[in-house]
């Protein structure tokens, strides 16, 4: 008896799988990573990785919840990887330590775990991390030609792990302030944005190395988008917002504003749109939700990277955007058949 | 007084209906002060000191001051008593008082204050009021030292820190740095450090209660049979 009856409805994904896929569009932008910086990003990945599956596993267990099957949906293993790449690949070690193990201990666990924890875990680690370890949370890595001298892989090792660096060689000569914070410094020293940007850390778009990183996020993220995992919303409104802010500034004062396409490909702003804003968990969860909320971590992200004393936004824009979930949830409520009323259908009676 | 009545004063005082952990009355102060153990204690003393005379000064008079009176009385006689306080620490540990700083007048304003004078004192008679209010303000200034030494050993990697401003400069080589050379997490003694503590106290105390029911239920599981049989 092997008769099969419509319909046919073919089975979604579990949420391993998706994760995983995830984890695989994260592969191109860690790939230029590694191209531009060197491969310590691999060392505070594998770093990372370990500390989230270890936490979780000590958290489940704590919670008296099965191990296996949850640390087998990889959602740990994404946060972890996503902290990684949002903080210096030449943090001390215990840094991303203690980071990943916040967002896996505190943010996620505390609150629940996985799919009721309202803030973004990774982006509750770096803001824990960008305010507690404000000096170590500075030290990004030169990219590859344009630093006096640079390190192999060993000499990375040895300063991840025990913070010494070779002989003659100092902190400066290796790291530099991001591309958007040392044009944050240079606007407030009164210079233009055109003599800044003729500095040699700046490339085509945004900064040398970093554009780089961000066309592999966008990449990955039209993988996402093609394989269905996140829908359009949220990185279009996201992006698109802080297209339009960045535009109005930069026509009307293009000596103190730079190009929106400079705001796109800095910072965060391409992984967020793609991996962290469109986490099923801590966005809305309808379309029209979505847009809202979208449109809110542009404009946040856009003023908090422009007037804040933070060198990008994006974290704390997630986040106060986060809290602003059940609110937009309940607004946006499609109405139910029947009732003329989407929030609570009372309006009727009055 | 009984002495099962003292007993339970000072059960609720300290562990049943604890301030900090469990009523959640005048956060305030105790997340703005608790960033170390002397500042926490320091303030959770004072307090206590507030709560047990104002008890004491408000519990005779409860018949006599009209219902519709009673909030402005009470804040005046409280506000006395907050200020005999200040005046006494600006004498005699200047230091500590300019660290505390508006938190100690802020006392008056302290809703577990006026919260066990509406709810015990304006009820009971003097004695039992004032230990009651001695009772929670000491229930409060566990919390302020447990909270304090958390944040500090997270935040500073010391304890004790500060001590000199309570007990003179001799009390400086008291202070214990539990981890040498710490690189310091500034979210601990930074407010949001002291919300995730805080936070994370009531939790423990919860666990340690429902741990308690457990066992008892389990106890009387275990009895039952022998009973029965």
């Amino acid at each position: 008896m092997a008769a099969f009856f419509s319909p046919f409805i073919s089975k979604p994904d579990s949420v391993a799988q998706i994760m995983l896929k995830v984890l695989l569009a994260l592969l191109p932008g860690i790939a230029m990573y590694v191209w531009y910086f060197g491969p310590a990003i691999l060392v505070s990945l594998t770093l990372a990785s370990i500390t989230a599956l270890a936490t979780e596993a000590a958290m489940l267990k704590l919670r008296n919840r099965p191990v296996a099957p949850f640390l087998k949906d990889n959602s740990a293993l994404l946060t972890g990887w996503l902290l990684a790449l949002s903080i210096p690949p030449l943090a001390p070690w215990w840094l991303v330590v203690v980071g990943t193990a916040f967002c896996i201990a505190v943010a996620k666990h505390l609150y629940g775990g996985l799919g009721n924890n309202p803030f973004n875990p990774a982006m509750i680690g770096y803001a824990v991390l960008i305010i507690s370890f404000p000096v170590q949370m500075t030290h990004w890595l030169t990219p590859h030609g344009l630093g006096t001298t640079e390190l192999t892989f060993a000499d990375q090792l040895a300063y991840i792990f025990s913070s010494t660096l070779p002989e003659g060689v100092k902190l400066d000569a290796i790291t530099m302030a991001t591309p958007l914070d040392n044009l944050k410094t240079h606007l407030h020293l009164d210079e233009h944005v055109s003599d800044i940007l003729n500095m040699p850390i700046y490339g085509r778009l945004a900064g040398q190395g970093s554009e780089m990183v961000a066309w592999g996020f966008l990449l990955g993220g039209a993988y996402l988008l093609a394989s269905r995992i996140i829908s359009w919303h949220i990185p279009a409104v996201y992006l698109g917002t802080l297209f339009a802010i960045a535009g109005v500034f930069h026509l009307v004062d293009p000596a103190h504003y730079v190009t929106p396409l400079f705001h796109w490909f800095s910072g965060a702003a391409m992984i967020g749109a793609f991996f962290i804003l469109t986490d099923p968990i801590t966005s809305p969860t309808t379309h029209k939700g979505k847009l809202v909320f979208a449109a809110g971590a542009g404009l946040l992200t856009y003023l908090i990277r422009v007037y804040g004393g933070f060198p990008d936004g994006m974290a704390f824009a997630t986040l106060l955007m986060n809290i602003c979930v059940p609110l937009i949830d309940t607004y946006t409520q499609p109405p139910v058949f029947g009732k003329k009323d989407g929030v609570s259908g009372n309006k009727e009676k009055h | 007084m009984t002495y099962q009545e003292f007993k339970d004063i000072f059960y609720n005082g300290l562990w049943k209906q604890n301030t900090g952990v469990v009523q959640l009355l005048g956060l305030c102060p105790i997340l703005a002060v608790s960033s170390s153990v002397v500042n926490g204690v320091s303030l959770g003393i004072a307090t206590a000191v507030v709560m047990a005379l104002s008890g004491a000064a408000i519990a005779p008079i409860r018949n006599v001051v009209p219902n519709e009176a009673r909030i402005p009385v009470f804040i005046l006689i409280i506000a006395v008593l907050v200020t005999v306080v200040q005046y006494a620490m600006n004498a005699y540990m200047y230091t500590l008082y300019v660290v505390l700083g508006i938190f100690i007048p802020l006392i008056v304003t302290n809703c577990i204050v006026l919260a066990r004078i509406e709810a015990f004192a304006s009820k009971q008679p003097p004695l039992q009021s004032a230990t009651d209010g001695f009772a929670m303000g000491l229930g409060l200034t566990a919390v302020l030292a447990i909270l304090g030494g958390v944040r500090e050993l997270f935040g500073h990697g010391t304890l004790l820190s500060g001590i000199d401003m309570v007990f003179g400069a001799t009390a400086k080589s008291w202070v214990i740095t539990v981890v040498p050379g710490y690189h310091g997490f500034l979210l601990a003694i930074l407010p949001p450090g002291a919300f995730v503590t805080l936070g994370l106290l009531i939790a423990l105390k919860n666990w340690i209660n429902l741990r308690a029911e457990q066992k008892k239920s389990q106890r009387s599981i275990a009895i039952l049979p022998a009973t029965a049989g």
